[in-house]
Formats: C-alpha cells, structure tokens, sequence
C-alpha cells in the first residue's frame, strides 16, 4: 500500500473492509491469516467421513486469480493446461474441456494435509501460520489421472525424474514476474494411480479457495504438492527447482538437530510422505459430563503411504492405552474412522489422547516429534479435554 | 452434576440482564462527560490495541504497520513469536525471495518492536491445552 505510513490511525480504508474472506466456506473455520487467506477447520467440524467442501482448509501463498473470485460466469472450458519441461518432446495445451473428454475419470477419497499442520505446538516457534490441527481433509475428488495425461504427450521415462506446477494465483506484492509457489513430487509418486488432475470435491466444482477449477491432488505428501488453479505442468529431468522447493520451505533437517539451531540449506531434505497420524473429531474439546457415563468419541486416523494398523485412546497421559474400534480406508490414502466408548474411573479433569500406528510400526509420539526451522510434520497424538462432574 | 432448578436459572439470568444493563447506562453516562487530553489513547487504539491491524500500539508500531502489511495481512505478525534474530530471518528471508525492499533505518526498531511484543515464550515438549471452552455433553 503506497503511503500506509501516513495513514491516519483507526482509518478505515475503502475497498478493504466488508470482503468476506472465506467465500463458500464454514463460518466455524478459523482464519489464521487475511492476506494470504489461511484458514483451518476445528477438529468437530470434521467430524463427516467424507469432509464437505465448505469444510476443507484453504493454505494459499499469493492471492486467488482474480478472474476466479469474480462473481461473473466462466468458463471451465476454456482454462487451459499446458505439460511442458525437459522431459516432454513438445509442449502441449489442452482446454480442461478436453481433458474431461479425452481421458478416463476417477473418483478417490484422498487426504490432505498442510505440511505445516500443527506447527503452532513447536518450541522454539516456528515461523509461518500457526496451524493448531485443522489443515487436514478428506473429500472425494473426480478426475483423471495424471499419469495418462503424460502418457498422451509421449514423456520420456528415461529422462523424467520429478514433476512441477504452476498456477495462476498471483504473488502478494502483486509483481506478476513473481512465481507464487512452484512445488511438485517425483515422478514415482506422480505416476501413481490416486495422482490426479481433479476438477470436482464431493461430486461439485472446486470451491474458488481451493483451486478452481483445475488442481493437482497428490494424497499422502505434504498438501502444498497439490498446485491449485493450475496452468502449467512441468516434467522435469531433475528435481524440480520451483518456488519454495528450496531453503526451509517444505524441507527439514536431512539429520536430526537440537530444538533451535541454526540448520544450513544443504542439509535441509525435501519432504515427501507425511507421518502417521490421528484426529479426534467428536466430542469437541471442552465436554461436561455426568460421572458414570461412557463416552463414545470417534475421528479418523490416516498415513502418507499404507494403511493405519491400529488406533488406541489413553485417559491417563498414555501410562495405558486401549484399542480404538477401527476401519478399513475406502480406498487408499483416505482417511481411516475409529471410535471406542470411554469409561473414566472418577470425577476430575481428564485428556483423551489418541494415538495411530501405521503397518510399519510407526506410532505417533506423545511429545512434539523433531524440532525443524520452520516447524513441520508434528504429528503428536491429539488431544482433548474432558470434565467428569 | 445436579442441575439447577428452572425458577433458579430464570432468576439467575434476569439478575445479570439487570446488571448488564445497569452497567450500560453507567458507561454512557460516562461517555458523554468531556475526557481530559492526557488519557485519550491515540485514535483507533482499544486498551493499547490498533483495532484496523490487531497489532499491540506500542513501541514502533507504526513503522510495522507502514513497512510490512503493504504485503501482508498483518495475522502473519500477530500469529508468530520469535527472537530479534528470528524476525530479522523472516525479514531477510522476505527479502531475498518476496521481494520486500531494504528497510535501511527504520530495520532496527521494527526488529526491537517485534522482539518485544511478540516474543517467544518457552512451552516445552507438549504445551497444556489452552483456552479450552467447556460446555455440558448430555449421554
């Protein structure tokens, strides 16, 4: 803003109130951050097996086209997606037409989850939107997959080694030179059968927050792999090298370090599957009960590759745990759903922990996992508090 | 837990409208007596806060609010916690990829600013569940 400084305090600018920040989405979602928009959904709000589209997190880094926002009619036929990079003999542009017409659709429940996604819990803090546990869903997405699209443009498979994107959001400071993010996944991921280019959540069209109306959905791997409002497909013969694929973006220690240091570029590691993890999304934290009731609480257990193998509670801050009821994922990558009746033993203040191990053994910690600089991946057992009166 | 019989609860809650009400008009009667210069806060500012950005109006606030949300919404600032050395990372990271412009002078006291009012505070390994907002589950 040109002349912020000299703005007289308490004056209210015109053009910049009354908007609403979170069009098409829950008025229960928590607004971390305006400017870029950022919001998360409080654990009961996820409660659906299937989460609503008005329930999904938004984590952007620049602004929304705003062709996008704009509350004309468009077009979805006309965007166009350009797969182009080392790897790929010619370009190619289709319209989203086309690739509706050209390829076969699927339907996936995938899981989504900001790599950030608790980062509000490190000490020392981190920096960046303080997500508590909320930047986490699991709609259904409708699309076709990724790896018949590079198919069709003839890839070299001897030469790919990753993918990137790019959008059409635009950079904060509104320069249109700058690349807002530009991330992507190795070709092995990006081949897999739930790798998609998705148009719709839960049968619709992709709220604008989200992506519309074309994005990538890479299940399993941080959510900033999964470009939004996407224009351009890269196939790199080499890691891709795109905005925030570098530095502590998206990276943490390749070696584990003490709480706060200093970490150099070149020994942060790009990270690829997320951990284990769980949430539980009902009661809502904060529940009253009378004494000699059970409790059933119930929420939805999930892991960046495989399957949950087990999900446990523990009222007493893990001294003992039980085994949580637990099903099977609708396919993979969607999150799992589990639910247990509580017993408490007496009246007083109680924490329901929740904790989920995958089939390799992996079990989420009690305490914050590894300190990294820009606080990722904890995946701490979740938590909530309940009154036994 | 016993409920509180009905006749009770009304009672109860007539009483606090009461209360409510009588503070109102304590506080309007207040707000129509001429307030002296020396307690006025600086315009926009609420018990020491900038009601437009959210950010504490103390220090070299202004130089934030002048300075950093041409980019961004101020949330980013009242979000995070960090040491001098940490805000003056983050700058510099904005710096070198965001293409924030080099703060010359006014670098040092936005720095002291967000060092002091928004400091890092230890929670150790698993902070205690905080602002938890109770309410009766009936089973």
């Amino acid at each position: 803003m040109v002349f912020a400084a000299r703005l007289p305090p308490g004056l209210q600018l015109l053009g910049w109130q009354d908007q609403d920040t979170l069009p098409g989405k829950d008025p229960g979602l928590i607004i971390l951050n305006d400017r870029p928009v950022n919001a998360e959904t409080p654990p009961h709000l996820l409660d659906q097996e299937v989460t609503a589209a008005d329930r999904l997190f938004v984590r952007n880094n620049g602004v929304v086209p705003a062709s996008i926002m704009a509350s004309e009619p468009r077009d979805p036929a006309s965007w166009t997606l350009t797969i182009a990079g080392e790897a790929v003999p010619a370009a190619i542009t289709f319209t989203l037409a086309d690739l509706q017409q050209q390829f076969k659709h699927y339907d996936y429940q995938l899981t989504l989850e900001c790599g950030g996604n608790g980062r509000k819990e490190f000490s020392p803090p981190a920096s960046g939107n303080q997500w508590d546990n909320g930047a986490v869903g699991c709609p259904r997405w409708t699309g076709i997959r990724l790896r018949d699209v590079l198919e069709a443009v003839d890839y070299d498979k001897s030469k790919a080694v990753y993918i990137g994107y790019y959008g059409n959001d635009t950079h904060l400071s509104g320069d249109p030179d700058e690349v807002v993010i530009s991330r992507g996944v190795p070709i092995t991921k990006a081949l897999e059968d739930e790798s998609l280019l998705a148009w719709a959540i839960n049968g619709k069209p992709l709220p604008p927050l989200n992506g519309y109306p074309l994005r990538l959905v890479f299940s399993g791997y941080p959510a900033s792999c999964s470009g939004k409002w996407l224009s351009k497909i890269v196939v790199r013969d080499r890691v891709h090298d795109g905005e925030k694929m570098g530095g502590a973006s998206y990276r943490v220690p390749c070696e584990p370090v003490t709480p706060g240091a200093d970490v150099e570029d070149a020994d942060m590691c790009i990270i690829e599957e997320m951990p284990v993890k769980s949430l539980i999304t009902s009661p809502r934290t904060g529940a009253v009960i009378d004494a000699g009731k059970l409790l059933p609480i119930s929420g939805h257990a999930w892991c960046g590759s495989g399957k949950v193998a087990q999900q446990e509670y523990s009222i007493d801050f893990g001294s003992t745990w039980t085994r949580c009821r637990l099903t099977q994922p609708v396919n993979r990558y969607a999150w799992q759903h589990f639910s247990a009746p509580v017993a408490f033993p007496k009246k007083g203040y109680y924490e329901v922990w929740a904790r989920a191990t995958d089939e390799r053994g992996n079990a989420q910690p009690m305490v914050l996992p590894a300190w990294n600089p820009r606080g990722y991946l904890n995946n701490a057992c979740h938590r909530i508090a309940v009154k036994i009166v | 837990m016993r409920r509180f019989p009905r006749y009770l609860l009304t009672l109860l809650i007539l009483a606090l409208v009461a209360a409510g009400l009588a503070t109102c008009q304590e506080e309007s009667a207040e707000s129509t007596a001429p307030a002296t210069a020396s307690d006025t806060p600086p315009p926009g500012v609420v018990e020491g806060m900038d009601t437009l950005t959210g950010l504490i109006a103390r220090g070299d606030y202004l130089l934030v609010k002048g300075n950093c949300l041409a980019c961004h919404s101020a949330k980013l600032i009242t979000q995070n916690r960090a040491s001098k050395e940490g805000w003056l990372d983050m700058i510099h990271w904005m710096q070198e990829t965001q293409g924030l412009q080099d703060l010359g002078k006014n670098e040092g006291p936005i720095v002291e600013y967000l060092a002091t009012y928004y400091a890092p505070e230890e929670s150790g390994r698993r902070p205690a569940l905080d602002s938890v907002k109770w309410y009766m589950l009936d089973l």
